[in-house]
Protein backbone atom coordinates (compact mmCIF):
# COMPACT_ATOMS: atom_id res chain seq x y z
CA UNK A 1 0.00 0.00 0.00
CA UNK A 2 1.93 2.96 -1.42
CA UNK A 3 -0.37 5.52 -0.02
CA UNK A 4 -3.11 4.79 2.47
CA UNK A 5 -6.30 6.42 2.82
CA UNK A 6 -6.64 6.68 6.39
CA UNK A 7 -10.27 8.03 7.97
CA UNK A 8 -10.68 10.17 10.94
CA UNK A 9 -14.72 9.63 12.87
CA UNK A 10 -15.76 13.14 12.36
CA UNK A 11 -18.69 13.30 14.55
CA UNK A 12 -17.25 15.67 17.37
CA UNK A 13 -13.37 16.38 18.68
CA UNK A 14 -10.15 17.39 17.61
CA UNK A 15 -10.77 15.95 13.74
CA UNK A 16 -8.59 18.30 12.05
CA UNK A 17 -5.34 17.98 14.34
CA UNK A 18 -5.54 14.35 13.08
CA UNK A 19 -6.37 15.16 9.12
CA UNK A 20 -2.79 17.63 9.67
CA UNK A 21 -0.77 14.91 11.59
CA UNK A 22 -1.72 11.92 9.02
CA UNK A 23 -1.15 13.91 5.66
CA UNK A 24 2.02 15.21 6.93
CA UNK A 25 2.60 11.45 8.38
CA UNK A 26 2.35 10.60 4.49
CA UNK A 27 -0.94 8.95 4.39
CA UNK A 28 -3.94 10.60 2.62
CA UNK A 29 -7.13 11.72 5.53
CA UNK A 30 -10.17 11.91 5.51
CA UNK A 31 -13.16 12.58 7.66
CA UNK A 32 -15.57 9.82 8.41
CA UNK A 33 -19.16 10.28 9.27
CA UNK A 34 -21.60 8.27 7.10
CA UNK A 35 -21.25 4.28 6.56
CA UNK A 36 -20.24 4.45 3.28
CA UNK A 37 -17.19 6.70 4.37
CA UNK A 38 -16.50 3.95 6.80
CA UNK A 39 -16.49 1.35 3.73
CA UNK A 40 -14.15 3.49 1.51
CA UNK A 41 -11.11 3.67 4.10
CA UNK A 42 -8.18 1.72 4.76
CA UNK A 43 -7.57 2.46 8.40
CA UNK A 44 -9.22 4.99 11.14
CA UNK A 45 -8.19 7.41 13.77
CA UNK A 46 -11.10 7.65 16.62
CA UNK A 47 -9.95 11.33 17.98
CA UNK A 48 -9.95 13.03 21.24
CA UNK A 49 -13.23 14.78 22.04
CA UNK A 50 -16.09 13.46 24.46
CA UNK A 51 -16.67 9.69 24.20
CA UNK A 52 -20.26 9.44 25.56
CA UNK A 53 -21.15 12.49 22.67
CA UNK A 54 -18.73 10.56 20.18
CA UNK A 55 -20.65 7.17 20.90
CA UNK A 56 -24.24 8.22 20.48
CA UNK A 57 -23.77 9.79 17.56
CA UNK A 58 -21.89 6.64 16.03
CA UNK A 59 -25.25 4.79 17.17
CA UNK A 60 -27.27 7.29 16.16
CA UNK A 61 -25.53 8.19 12.61
CA UNK A 62 -25.32 4.20 12.11
CA UNK A 63 -21.45 3.86 11.95
CA UNK A 64 -21.14 2.24 15.45
CA UNK A 65 -21.83 -1.60 13.86
CA UNK A 66 -20.29 -0.60 10.56
CA UNK A 67 -16.82 0.46 12.08
CA UNK A 68 -17.15 -2.71 14.60
CA UNK A 69 -17.31 -4.99 11.64
CA UNK A 70 -14.65 -3.47 9.92
CA UNK A 71 -11.96 -3.18 12.86
CA UNK A 72 -13.32 -6.55 13.86
CA UNK A 73 -11.87 -7.44 10.67
CA UNK A 74 -8.63 -6.42 10.58
CA UNK A 75 -8.81 -2.81 9.56
CA UNK A 76 -6.49 -0.95 11.35
CA UNK A 77 -7.47 1.53 14.00
CA UNK A 78 -5.49 4.18 16.33
CA UNK A 79 -7.41 6.01 18.92
CA UNK A 80 -6.29 9.26 21.17
CA UNK A 81 -8.09 9.64 24.68
CA UNK A 82 -11.85 9.09 23.35
CA UNK A 83 -10.74 7.50 20.47
CA UNK A 84 -9.19 4.82 23.47
CA UNK A 85 -12.04 4.76 25.12
CA UNK A 86 -14.45 3.60 21.98
CA UNK A 87 -11.61 0.85 21.51
CA UNK A 88 -11.41 -0.55 24.55
CA UNK A 89 -14.03 -3.67 25.23
CA UNK A 90 -14.43 -2.76 28.71
CA UNK A 91 -14.74 0.77 30.41
CA UNK A 92 -14.27 1.91 34.14
CA UNK A 93 -16.70 5.13 34.73
CA UNK A 94 -18.64 5.51 31.87
CA UNK A 95 -21.92 6.90 31.74
CA UNK A 96 -24.93 4.04 31.98
CA UNK A 97 -25.18 1.94 28.61
CA UNK A 98 -22.15 4.10 27.24
CA UNK A 99 -21.05 1.71 24.32
CA UNK A 100 -17.96 1.08 22.34
CA UNK A 101 -16.37 -0.25 19.33
CA UNK A 102 -14.13 -2.57 20.73
CA UNK A 103 -11.73 -4.34 19.69
CA UNK A 104 -9.44 -3.97 22.25
CA UNK A 105 -8.97 -6.22 24.91
CA UNK A 106 -8.75 -3.72 27.72
CA UNK A 107 -10.25 -1.99 30.44
CA UNK A 108 -10.00 1.55 30.39
CA UNK A 109 -10.73 3.81 33.13
CA UNK A 110 -12.46 7.19 31.69
CA UNK A 111 -11.00 10.71 32.94
CA UNK A 112 -8.41 8.41 35.33
CA UNK A 113 -6.63 11.17 36.13
CA UNK A 114 -9.28 14.05 37.21
CA UNK A 115 -10.36 16.89 35.90
CA UNK A 116 -9.26 19.35 33.76
CA UNK A 117 -7.47 21.22 36.81
CA UNK A 118 -5.32 17.76 36.80
CA UNK A 119 -4.59 17.72 32.94
CA UNK A 120 -1.40 18.15 32.53
CA UNK A 121 1.67 16.80 30.08
CA UNK A 122 4.81 15.38 30.43
CA UNK A 123 7.78 13.09 28.57
CA UNK A 124 6.85 9.21 28.62
CA UNK A 125 8.89 6.56 26.63
CA UNK A 126 6.89 4.59 24.13
CA UNK A 127 7.70 1.58 22.74
CA UNK A 128 8.43 1.45 18.79
CA UNK A 129 8.95 5.40 19.00
CA UNK A 130 12.62 5.62 18.50
CA UNK A 131 14.70 8.73 19.51
CA UNK A 132 13.57 11.27 22.43
CA UNK A 133 10.38 10.54 24.67
CA UNK A 134 7.45 11.81 23.63
CA UNK A 135 5.99 14.80 25.00
CA UNK A 136 2.64 13.40 25.74
CA UNK A 137 -0.48 16.07 26.49
CA UNK A 138 -3.04 14.47 28.50
CA UNK A 139 -6.36 16.38 28.74
CA UNK A 140 -9.04 14.66 31.75
CA UNK A 141 -7.25 11.38 30.26
CA UNK A 142 -8.11 7.52 30.57
CA UNK A 143 -5.43 5.14 31.45
CA UNK A 144 -5.51 1.54 30.53
CA UNK A 145 -6.58 0.00 33.98
CA UNK A 146 -6.27 -3.91 32.94
CA UNK A 147 -4.79 -5.57 29.77
CA UNK A 148 -5.54 -8.65 28.01
CA UNK A 149 -2.63 -11.67 26.79
CA UNK A 150 -2.57 -10.13 23.13
CA UNK A 151 -1.98 -6.75 24.48
CA UNK A 152 1.62 -4.94 24.46
CA UNK A 153 1.87 -2.27 26.70
CA UNK A 154 3.78 0.33 25.26
CA UNK A 155 3.99 3.14 27.37
CA UNK A 156 3.50 3.96 31.06
CA UNK A 157 3.47 7.63 33.47
CA UNK A 158 7.16 7.72 35.27
CA UNK A 159 6.14 9.81 38.39
CA UNK A 160 3.78 11.69 40.53
CA UNK A 161 0.22 9.97 41.72
CA UNK A 162 -0.48 8.45 38.74
CA UNK A 163 2.96 6.91 38.67
CA UNK A 164 3.20 3.05 36.64
CA UNK A 165 -0.25 3.96 34.60
CA UNK A 166 -0.29 2.54 31.33
CA UNK A 167 -0.57 5.15 28.65
CA UNK A 168 -0.20 3.93 25.41
CA UNK A 169 -1.02 -0.26 23.96
CA UNK A 170 -1.04 -1.75 20.90
CA UNK A 171 -2.89 -4.97 20.16
CA UNK A 172 -1.55 -6.15 16.15
CA UNK A 173 -3.54 -3.87 14.05
CA UNK A 174 -4.59 -1.58 16.85
CA UNK A 175 -2.88 1.46 18.74
CA UNK A 176 -4.48 3.30 21.47
CA UNK A 177 -3.09 6.40 23.84
CA UNK A 178 -4.59 7.95 26.50
CA UNK A 179 -2.47 11.18 25.12
CA UNK A 180 -2.71 13.67 22.18
CA UNK A 181 0.27 13.58 19.98
CA UNK A 182 -1.83 15.38 17.50
CA UNK A 183 -1.49 18.50 19.75
CA UNK A 184 2.10 18.76 19.85
CA UNK A 185 3.48 18.41 15.62
CA UNK A 186 5.24 15.52 17.10
CA UNK A 187 4.33 13.13 13.78
CA UNK A 188 6.35 10.06 15.52
CA UNK A 189 3.28 8.17 16.98
CA UNK A 190 1.15 8.70 13.69
CA UNK A 191 4.04 7.67 11.49
CA UNK A 192 3.87 4.85 13.68
CA UNK A 193 0.24 3.72 12.87
CA UNK A 194 0.91 4.78 8.83
CA UNK A 195 3.63 2.62 9.06
CA UNK A 196 1.36 0.09 10.78
CA UNK A 197 -1.43 0.59 7.93
CA UNK A 198 1.34 0.00 4.95
CA UNK A 199 2.37 -2.96 6.79
CA UNK A 200 -1.06 -4.93 6.25
CA UNK B 1 0.64 26.10 15.71
CA UNK B 2 2.61 28.58 18.45
CA UNK B 3 1.43 28.81 21.70
CA UNK B 4 3.14 31.50 24.43
CA UNK B 5 3.80 29.58 27.58
CA UNK B 6 1.88 30.68 30.84
CA UNK B 7 4.15 32.40 32.87
CA UNK B 8 2.54 30.44 36.08
CA UNK B 9 2.96 26.96 35.32
CA UNK B 10 2.81 23.96 37.82
CA UNK B 11 5.96 21.71 37.67
CA UNK B 12 5.80 18.70 39.43
CA UNK B 13 7.34 15.30 39.02
CA UNK B 14 4.51 13.94 37.14
CA UNK B 15 4.46 16.72 34.58
CA UNK B 16 2.82 20.46 34.11
CA UNK B 17 -0.55 20.90 34.87
CA UNK B 18 -2.34 24.71 33.67
CA UNK B 19 -0.29 25.28 30.54
CA UNK B 20 -1.56 26.86 27.24
CA UNK B 21 -1.77 23.94 25.96
CA UNK B 22 -3.68 21.58 28.20
CA UNK B 23 -6.03 24.72 28.56
CA UNK B 24 -6.28 25.20 24.92
CA UNK B 25 -6.38 21.68 24.19
CA UNK B 26 -9.32 20.93 26.29
CA UNK B 27 -11.29 23.41 23.71
CA UNK B 28 -9.90 21.52 21.02
CA UNK B 29 -11.63 18.12 22.88
CA UNK B 30 -14.71 20.11 22.51
CA UNK B 31 -14.97 20.75 18.73
CA UNK B 32 -18.01 19.94 17.03
CA UNK B 33 -20.14 19.55 20.37
CA UNK B 34 -22.44 21.64 22.27
CA UNK B 35 -22.35 23.26 25.15
CA UNK B 36 -25.85 23.41 27.16
CA UNK B 37 -26.66 25.28 30.14
CA UNK B 38 -28.01 23.97 32.75
CA UNK B 39 -29.72 25.20 36.22
CA UNK B 40 -30.17 21.76 37.88
CA UNK B 41 -28.15 18.44 38.48
CA UNK B 42 -31.67 16.65 36.47
CA UNK B 43 -31.53 18.94 33.71
CA UNK B 44 -27.07 18.42 33.50
CA UNK B 45 -28.49 14.72 33.36
CA UNK B 46 -30.82 15.62 30.29
CA UNK B 47 -28.32 17.32 28.48
CA UNK B 48 -25.45 14.68 28.89
CA UNK B 49 -27.97 11.65 27.89
CA UNK B 50 -28.38 14.55 25.06
CA UNK B 51 -25.01 14.14 23.79
CA UNK B 52 -23.75 17.47 25.11
CA UNK B 53 -19.65 17.82 25.17
CA UNK B 54 -20.04 19.71 28.31
CA UNK B 55 -22.59 21.77 30.83
CA UNK B 56 -22.85 24.86 31.62
CA UNK B 57 -23.90 25.65 35.32
CA UNK B 58 -25.81 28.62 36.12
CA UNK B 59 -28.68 29.60 39.15
CA UNK B 60 -30.42 31.38 36.07
CA UNK B 61 -30.49 30.89 32.25
CA UNK B 62 -30.07 34.52 30.54
CA UNK B 63 -33.61 34.76 29.54
CA UNK B 64 -34.54 34.67 32.78
CA UNK B 65 -31.74 36.63 34.52
CA UNK B 66 -33.27 39.36 31.93
CA UNK B 67 -37.14 38.61 33.46
CA UNK B 68 -35.91 39.10 36.95
CA UNK B 69 -33.47 41.73 36.90
CA UNK B 70 -30.95 42.31 39.74
CA UNK B 71 -27.38 41.65 39.71
CA UNK B 72 -26.62 38.40 38.25
CA UNK B 73 -23.37 36.70 40.20
CA UNK B 74 -21.48 33.73 40.34
CA UNK B 75 -24.09 30.27 41.18
CA UNK B 76 -24.32 29.18 44.81
CA UNK B 77 -21.29 26.42 45.69
CA UNK B 78 -23.50 24.16 46.81
CA UNK B 79 -25.25 24.44 43.37
CA UNK B 80 -22.54 24.00 40.99
CA UNK B 81 -21.12 20.97 43.07
CA UNK B 82 -24.08 19.49 42.48
CA UNK B 83 -24.02 19.65 38.73
CA UNK B 84 -20.06 18.74 38.63
CA UNK B 85 -21.47 15.20 41.13
CA UNK B 86 -24.39 14.69 38.40
CA UNK B 87 -22.57 14.34 34.95
CA UNK B 88 -19.10 12.85 33.85
CA UNK B 89 -18.81 15.08 31.25
CA UNK B 90 -17.07 18.53 32.16
CA UNK B 91 -18.63 21.04 33.93
CA UNK B 92 -18.20 25.03 32.91
CA UNK B 93 -19.47 27.79 35.18
CA UNK B 94 -19.56 31.33 34.61
CA UNK B 95 -17.82 34.71 36.86
CA UNK B 96 -18.52 38.14 36.28
CA UNK B 97 -16.60 39.99 34.26
CA UNK B 98 -13.46 41.07 36.37
CA UNK B 99 -14.23 39.37 39.26
CA UNK B 100 -11.20 37.10 39.94
CA UNK B 101 -12.34 35.65 43.39
CA UNK B 102 -15.55 34.26 41.79
CA UNK B 103 -13.06 32.52 39.49
CA UNK B 104 -10.81 31.41 42.30
CA UNK B 105 -13.83 29.80 44.10
CA UNK B 106 -14.85 27.83 40.89
CA UNK B 107 -11.30 26.65 40.30
CA UNK B 108 -11.46 25.43 43.83
CA UNK B 109 -15.02 23.15 43.10
CA UNK B 110 -13.22 21.42 40.55
CA UNK B 111 -15.07 23.33 37.53
CA UNK B 112 -13.42 22.68 34.23
CA UNK B 113 -13.58 25.86 32.30
CA UNK B 114 -14.71 29.24 33.62
CA UNK B 115 -17.09 31.49 31.44
CA UNK B 116 -15.95 35.30 32.32
CA UNK B 117 -19.58 36.48 30.97
CA UNK B 118 -21.42 39.07 29.83
CA UNK B 119 -24.45 37.80 31.09
CA UNK B 120 -23.73 38.17 34.33
CA UNK B 121 -23.35 41.62 35.97
CA UNK B 122 -19.86 42.86 35.60
CA UNK B 123 -17.58 43.30 39.00
CA UNK B 124 -15.08 45.71 36.84
CA UNK B 125 -15.98 48.49 34.79
CA UNK B 126 -12.31 48.47 33.34
CA UNK B 127 -10.01 45.14 33.77
CA UNK B 128 -11.39 41.57 33.00
CA UNK B 129 -9.65 38.92 34.97
CA UNK B 130 -5.98 37.88 34.45
CA UNK B 131 -6.70 34.46 33.35
CA UNK B 132 -2.69 33.23 33.29
CA UNK B 133 -3.24 33.60 37.38
CA UNK B 134 -5.10 30.66 36.80
CA UNK B 135 -4.79 26.40 36.57
CA UNK B 136 -8.54 26.55 35.41
CA UNK B 137 -9.16 27.19 31.61
CA UNK B 138 -11.32 30.72 30.27
CA UNK B 139 -13.62 30.93 27.63
CA UNK B 140 -14.21 34.58 26.77
CA UNK B 141 -16.98 36.68 24.70
CA UNK B 142 -15.74 38.59 22.07
CA UNK B 143 -18.10 41.04 19.12
CA UNK B 144 -15.12 41.55 17.06
CA UNK B 145 -11.17 40.01 16.28
CA UNK B 146 -10.05 42.73 18.54
CA UNK B 147 -12.04 42.06 21.69
CA UNK B 148 -11.20 38.52 20.92
CA UNK B 149 -7.00 38.98 20.74
CA UNK B 150 -7.67 41.40 23.97
CA UNK B 151 -9.15 38.81 25.56
CA UNK B 152 -6.32 36.30 24.74
CA UNK B 153 -3.66 38.28 25.55
CA UNK B 154 -5.19 38.19 29.04
CA UNK B 155 -5.21 34.40 28.90
CA UNK B 156 -8.44 32.96 27.42
CA UNK B 157 -7.87 30.00 26.02
CA UNK B 158 -11.11 29.80 24.07
CA UNK B 159 -13.34 32.62 22.77
CA UNK B 160 -17.19 32.19 22.24
CA UNK B 161 -19.18 35.06 19.77
CA UNK B 162 -20.99 36.98 22.26
CA UNK B 163 -24.72 36.95 20.58
CA UNK B 164 -27.20 38.18 22.18
CA UNK B 165 -27.96 35.80 25.29
CA UNK B 166 -31.14 34.94 26.64
CA UNK B 167 -33.06 36.83 23.45
CA UNK B 168 -33.45 33.42 21.03
CA UNK B 169 -32.89 35.62 18.47
CA UNK B 170 -29.59 34.39 16.64
CA UNK B 171 -29.51 37.92 14.26
CA UNK B 172 -26.34 39.15 17.21
CA UNK B 173 -24.33 35.87 16.87
CA UNK B 174 -24.72 36.06 13.37
CA UNK B 175 -23.04 39.42 13.30
CA UNK B 176 -20.23 38.70 15.74
CA UNK B 177 -19.03 35.91 13.58
CA UNK B 178 -19.06 37.45 10.54
CA UNK B 179 -17.05 40.13 11.94
CA UNK B 180 -14.79 38.20 13.81
CA UNK B 181 -14.30 35.70 10.63
CA UNK B 182 -14.04 38.75 7.66
CA UNK B 183 -11.43 40.65 10.90
CA UNK B 184 -9.60 37.55 9.96
CA UNK B 185 -9.45 37.53 6.26
CA UNK B 186 -8.77 41.54 6.02
CA UNK B 187 -5.55 40.36 8.43
CA UNK B 188 -4.44 37.81 5.53
CA UNK B 189 -4.65 40.43 3.04
CA UNK B 190 -1.80 42.88 4.84
CA UNK B 191 1.98 43.24 4.20
CA UNK B 192 3.64 43.17 7.31
CA UNK B 193 4.07 47.41 7.67
CA UNK B 194 0.16 47.54 7.34
CA UNK B 195 -0.09 44.84 10.61
CA UNK B 196 1.51 47.24 12.81
CA UNK B 197 -1.50 49.47 12.21
CA UNK B 198 -4.05 46.93 12.24
CA UNK B 199 -2.68 45.71 15.43
CA UNK B 200 -3.15 49.24 16.78
CA UNK B 201 -6.87 49.63 15.42
CA UNK B 202 -7.48 46.24 16.43
CA UNK B 203 -5.88 47.57 20.25
CA UNK B 204 -4.70 44.36 20.29
CA UNK B 205 -0.82 43.07 20.84
CA UNK B 206 1.24 42.98 17.40
CA UNK B 207 2.35 39.61 18.16
CA UNK B 208 -1.03 37.96 18.28
CA UNK B 209 -2.12 39.78 14.96
CA UNK B 210 0.61 38.80 13.35
CA UNK B 211 -0.10 35.28 14.59
CA UNK B 212 -3.45 35.22 13.44
CA UNK B 213 -2.57 36.86 10.11
CA UNK B 214 0.15 33.77 9.47
CA UNK B 215 -2.31 31.06 10.42
CA UNK B 216 -5.76 32.62 8.86
CA UNK B 217 -7.85 31.64 12.17
CA UNK B 218 -7.68 32.21 16.17
CA UNK B 219 -5.11 30.91 17.70
CA UNK B 220 -7.79 29.19 20.16
CA UNK B 221 -10.59 27.43 19.80
CA UNK B 222 -13.87 29.87 18.41
CA UNK B 223 -17.50 29.00 19.50
CA UNK B 224 -20.51 30.55 19.11
CA UNK B 225 -23.08 31.65 21.48
CA UNK B 226 -26.11 34.23 22.65
CA UNK B 227 -29.23 33.54 21.08
CA UNK B 228 -29.38 29.61 19.40
CA UNK B 229 -32.84 28.34 19.83
CA UNK B 230 -32.93 25.83 16.67
CA UNK B 231 -30.65 22.92 15.12
CA UNK B 232 -31.06 25.29 11.72
CA UNK B 233 -29.36 28.02 14.19
CA UNK B 234 -26.62 25.83 15.57
CA UNK B 235 -25.95 24.45 11.79
CA UNK B 236 -25.89 28.20 10.55
CA UNK B 237 -23.20 28.83 12.92
CA UNK B 238 -21.09 26.24 11.97
CA UNK B 239 -21.19 26.98 8.21
CA UNK B 240 -19.97 30.90 9.26
CA UNK B 241 -17.09 29.19 10.47
CA UNK B 242 -17.70 28.26 14.49
CA UNK B 243 -16.03 25.13 15.95
CA UNK B 244 -19.20 24.32 18.17
CA UNK B 245 -22.54 25.81 20.10
CA UNK B 246 -23.12 27.07 23.26
CA UNK B 247 -26.78 27.30 23.67
CA UNK B 248 -28.29 28.49 26.94
CA UNK B 249 -31.89 29.22 27.54
CA UNK B 250 -32.47 27.60 23.88
CA UNK B 251 -32.93 24.09 25.16
CA UNK B 252 -34.75 24.21 28.97
CA UNK B 253 -37.02 27.66 27.88
CA UNK B 254 -38.20 24.99 25.29
CA UNK B 255 -41.52 22.85 24.82
CA UNK B 256 -39.50 19.64 24.53
CA UNK B 257 -36.10 20.14 25.84
CA UNK B 258 -34.35 16.48 25.70
CA UNK B 259 -36.18 16.13 21.84
CA UNK B 260 -34.66 20.04 21.29
CA UNK B 261 -30.99 19.49 22.81
CA UNK B 262 -30.33 15.99 20.57
CA UNK B 263 -31.48 17.76 17.59
CA UNK B 264 -29.25 20.30 18.07
CA UNK B 265 -26.35 18.08 18.26
CA UNK B 266 -26.90 16.52 15.52
CA UNK B 267 -27.66 19.54 13.48
CA UNK B 268 -23.81 20.72 14.90
CA UNK B 269 -22.72 17.43 13.62
CA UNK B 270 -24.01 17.44 10.37
CA UNK B 271 -24.03 20.98 9.93
CA UNK B 272 -23.40 21.24 6.44
CA UNK B 273 -25.69 18.44 5.54
CA UNK B 274 -29.33 19.85 4.79
CA UNK B 275 -31.42 16.77 4.83
CA UNK B 276 -29.81 15.57 8.31
CA UNK B 277 -30.79 19.12 9.42
CA UNK B 278 -34.63 19.08 7.95
CA UNK B 279 -34.90 15.24 9.49
CA UNK B 280 -33.92 16.69 13.02
CA UNK B 281 -35.98 19.69 13.18
CA UNK B 282 -39.16 18.32 12.45
CA UNK B 283 -41.80 17.77 15.39
CA UNK B 284 -39.73 19.33 18.28
CA UNK B 285 -42.34 21.29 19.83
CA UNK B 286 -42.24 25.51 20.86
CA UNK B 287 -39.18 26.68 20.61
CA UNK B 288 -38.35 29.64 23.42
CA UNK B 289 -40.26 32.53 22.56
CA UNK B 290 -37.57 35.09 21.31
CA UNK B 291 -36.93 38.78 21.78
CA UNK B 292 -36.38 41.45 19.00
CA UNK B 293 -32.96 43.02 19.98
CA UNK B 294 -34.53 46.57 19.08
CA UNK B 295 -36.96 46.33 21.64
CA UNK B 296 -33.77 45.84 24.14
CA UNK B 297 -33.26 48.80 25.93
CA UNK B 298 -29.90 49.60 26.04
CA UNK B 299 -28.85 48.83 29.64
CA UNK B 300 -29.83 45.60 28.89
CA UNK B 301 -28.04 44.55 25.74
CA UNK B 302 -25.29 41.99 27.16
CA UNK B 303 -22.33 42.42 24.23
CA UNK B 304 -22.23 45.49 25.07
CA UNK B 305 -20.32 44.64 28.42
CA UNK B 306 -16.63 44.04 28.23
CA UNK B 307 -13.59 46.11 27.12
Amino acid sequence: MPQPQIGVLALQGDVREHLYALEAAGARAVPVRRPSEVEAVDAIVLPGGESTTISKLARTFEVLEPLRERIGGGMPAYGSCAGMILLADRIEDGVEGQETIGGLDVTVRRNAFGRQVDSFEADVEVDGVPGDPVHAVFIRAPWVEAVGERVEQLARVKGGPADGRIVAVRQGHLLATSFHPELTGDLRVHALFVELVKGR
Amino acid sequence: MSVPSAPLENESSSGSTGTARVKRGMAEMLKGGVIMDVVTPEQAKIAEDAGAVAVMALERVPADIRKQGGIARMSDPDMVEGIVNSVSIPVMAKARIGHFVEAQVLQSLGVDYVDESEVLTPADEAHHIDKWAFTVPFVCGATDLGEALRRIAEGAAMIRSKGEAGTGNVVEATRHMRQIRSDIRRLATLDETELFVAAKELRAPYDLVAEVAKLGKLPVVLFTAGGIATPADAAMMMQLGAEGVFVGSGIFKSGDPARRAEAIVKATTFYDDPDVIAKVSRGLGEPMVGINISELPADQRYSDRGW
